[in-house]
């Protein structure tokens, strides 16, 4: 059984591990954003700079403090989340009374911003980081290599992805926050800082941009644009699952990161357009995405 | 209260009427000062903001994706032009009417859902054209369609000619805005304002509020089609640039910077993010910062934009 539907097993089967680890990423900004969007009813557009930005701490740790990758992958986020809570405190919170677009426009603005920093820093041109030594090497699984890192980078981020959600559904803390994404002003009166929660939630789901961005910086190169083409996949992944649920956002992401490796092998001129097309089957089919309440 | 008009203005003429008059003076003298290329420049870009203004400002629909309308029309006018030797109004008119039709398409699509999700359906939906024209053979991939003739303006007008262009960039600009100012004070206008301020009213009044939106987009992609085709003969090019989520995000901030739902606003924003770029661009990656930081100083500080400002000193409507 060397072919599949006239495809090599081989190129399947790398498509479809790429396709996953694509999946990862899509799953963990569109989880961010869905958590951010259920709270501030925001759409974060500096999600996918604040990713570059974790990327971009992670590619500094090690050259200029020569901290590696494991220690990136703690200090990273709450760096980029603590940054994250900044602009919260700064601008966003003074845009909730106004029409949602503002918040948009808001951090399309500072995704340029800080893009257009990057790059006047740094140039267009990727930086390389090297694959830590512990997951370096691939192992045989009789049918395929495997390379550790990417197997790492898929598992850690289900991981990350199910521990989120099991923190929204299953946890106090996450009770409050379902409940504060309801109504925001009777959990505000039960003695709920709300704003505070507002606040985390944002430096919450930043850092998880950040640390998609450090699980990245080895599988891509560290680029000041890296975020801003991945950003508008993400929002049409997040149009397709529809930001009710959680789950769905999780779902969505590797489903649609499959699929697109699926294309990449099988008709290889579609794979940039194929979540476009996608979106645009779902919007007429069902308008408010195959996880959306509304 | 009794309130002091701050400018007094002859009886008859509205504060519109001497704007519009002090802007047909500017582009009528304009290219005598002015570098003419730079003002052709700033009235293409001018028709784009006032096309996207009529969605978001008089509608309410925020879109993100503007630039598809821009760059399609821009390719498809400039392949009319070279490839098929058409005359540059058949040019144009070949663009626009491909702008309208994309726009049909994609607004059928984008207006099934409002608010922020259309904003990310009409990026995503440009961002698969930009791949789309990065793959088709006609468009020339990154190297664009170049040297695009302008031909004869109906077989007769050299157009090689600057003064000639010129005149009739200005012409298709004033055309442009004076229909979109029509469409905005038409009862159509209305019925696109009613639905932007209280949607389920609108359609408990009768109004087939899907309809309205639509064809409000479909207007809006066909004239920012036609201020792409026409950019395209007076550049001569056609390239990926104009199709980039980048140019969406720039139609968004001379919209923004200007005035969002006011009918000159568009118009000034475009001036100053032209005239910011061409006069700017020796400090090369800043510009981006620069016009990042314009979006956050906006949206924080001066959310009427600088024309919904003027407008509010001087407690008219412009």
């Amino acid at each position: 059984m060397d072919t599949v539907f006239g495809v090599p097993t081989q190129a399947l089967l790398g498509q479809l591990l790429i396709g996953l680890i694509n999946g990862s990423f899509y799953a963990l900004l569109s989880l961010g954003l869905a958590v951010i969007f259920g709270l501030l009813n925001i759409i974060n557009f500096a999600h996918g700079a604040l990713y570059m930005m974790g990327a971009f701490c992670t590619y500094l740790l090690l050259n200029k403090l020569g901290l590696g990758y494991w220690w990136a992958l703690l200090i990273s986020p709450l760096v980029v989340g603590t940054i994250g809570m900044l602009i919260e405190r700064l601008m966003l919170s003074r845009l909730y009374k106004l029409d949602h677009l503002y918040g948009l426009l808001l951090t399309f603005g500072l995704a340029l911003v800080i893009q257009g920093l990057f790059r006047n820093e740094f140039g267009a041109t990727g930086l390389p980081y090297a694959i830590p030594s512990q997951l370096q090497g691939a192992r045989d699984l009789g049918f395929m290599f495997l390379p550790n890192y990417r197997a790492w980078v898929i598992v850690a981020s289900l991981a990350v992805c199910v521990l989120t959600w099991l923190i929204i559904e299953k946890t106090k803390l996450g009770s409050y926050l379902r409940a504060a994404t309801e109504n925001p002003s009777l959990v505000q009166a039960f003695g709920i800082n709300v704003p505070r929660m507002i606040t985390l939630t944002y430096g919450f789901g930043v850092g998880l941009a950040a640390f998609a961005g450090v699980m990245a910086a080895p599988i891509y190169q560290v680029n000041p644009l890296m975020g801003a083409d991945m950003i508008i996949v993400v929002f049409a992944v997040v149009v397709i699952g529809g930001m009710g649920s959680i789950l769905g956002s999780i779902l969505t992401g590797f489903g649609l990161g499959i699929i697109e490796g699926l294309t990449k092998v099988f008709y290889p001129e579609a794979s940039n357009t194929v979540i476009f097309i996608i979106m645009a089957i779902v919007l007429l089919v069902k308008p408010a995405g195959l996880f959306g309440q509304r | 209260m009794h309130r002091v008009p701050i400018a007094r203005i002859p009886i008859g003429v509205t504060a519109g009427q001497v704007a519009f008059g002090l802007m047909l003076l500017f582009f009528v003298v304009g290219p005598f000062v002015i570098y003419p290329v730079f003002l052709m420049k700033v009235m293409c870009f001018a028709l784009f903001a006032c096309a996207f203004n009529l969605l978001i400002g008089y509608g309410g629909l925020l879109s993100f994706g503007h630039a598809m309308f821009l760059g399609t029309a821009g390719y498809v006018s400039a392949h009319a032009a070279k490839s098929w030797g058409l005359t540059p109004e058949l040019a144009i008119l070949c663009g626009t009417g491909a702008a309208a039709l994309l726009g049909a398409v994609t607004g059928t699509l984008a207006i099934r859902r409002r608010g922020i999700y259309f904003a990310m359906i009409t990026l995503a939906l440009a961002q698969m054209m930009y791949f789309l024209f990065l793959k088709t053979p006609f468009t020339g991939g990154e190297d664009g369609i170049q040297a695009v003739p302008r031909g004869h303006l109906f077989g007769l007008i050299d157009l090689s000619n600057v003064n000639a262009m010129y005149a009739v960039v200005l012409v298709i600009f004033l055309a442009g805005f004076l229909f979109i100012y029509r469409v905005i004070h038409s009862p159509f206008g209305r019925v696109l304002a009613a639905i932007r301020e209280h949607e389920p009213r609108s359609t408990s009044l009768g109004y087939d509020t899907d309809r309205y939106k639509l064809l409000a987009f479909v207007l809006s992609a066909a004239i920012s089609g036609l201020a792409g085709a026409t950019k395209a003969l007076v550049f001569q090019l056609a390239s990926l640039t104009d199709v980039h989520w980048t140019m969406s995000g720039e139609v968004v901030l001379m919209a923004l910077l200007g005035g969002l739902g006011t009918v000159f606003g568009p118009v000034v924003g475009a001036f100053i993010v032209v005239g910011m770029q061409n006069y700017l661009a020796h400090l090369g990656g800043w510009v981006t910062v620069v016009q990042g930081a314009i979006f956050v100083v906006c949206v924080l500080t001066f959310r009427r934009g600088i024309v919904g400002e003027v407008a509010r000193a001087f407690r008219k409507s412009l």
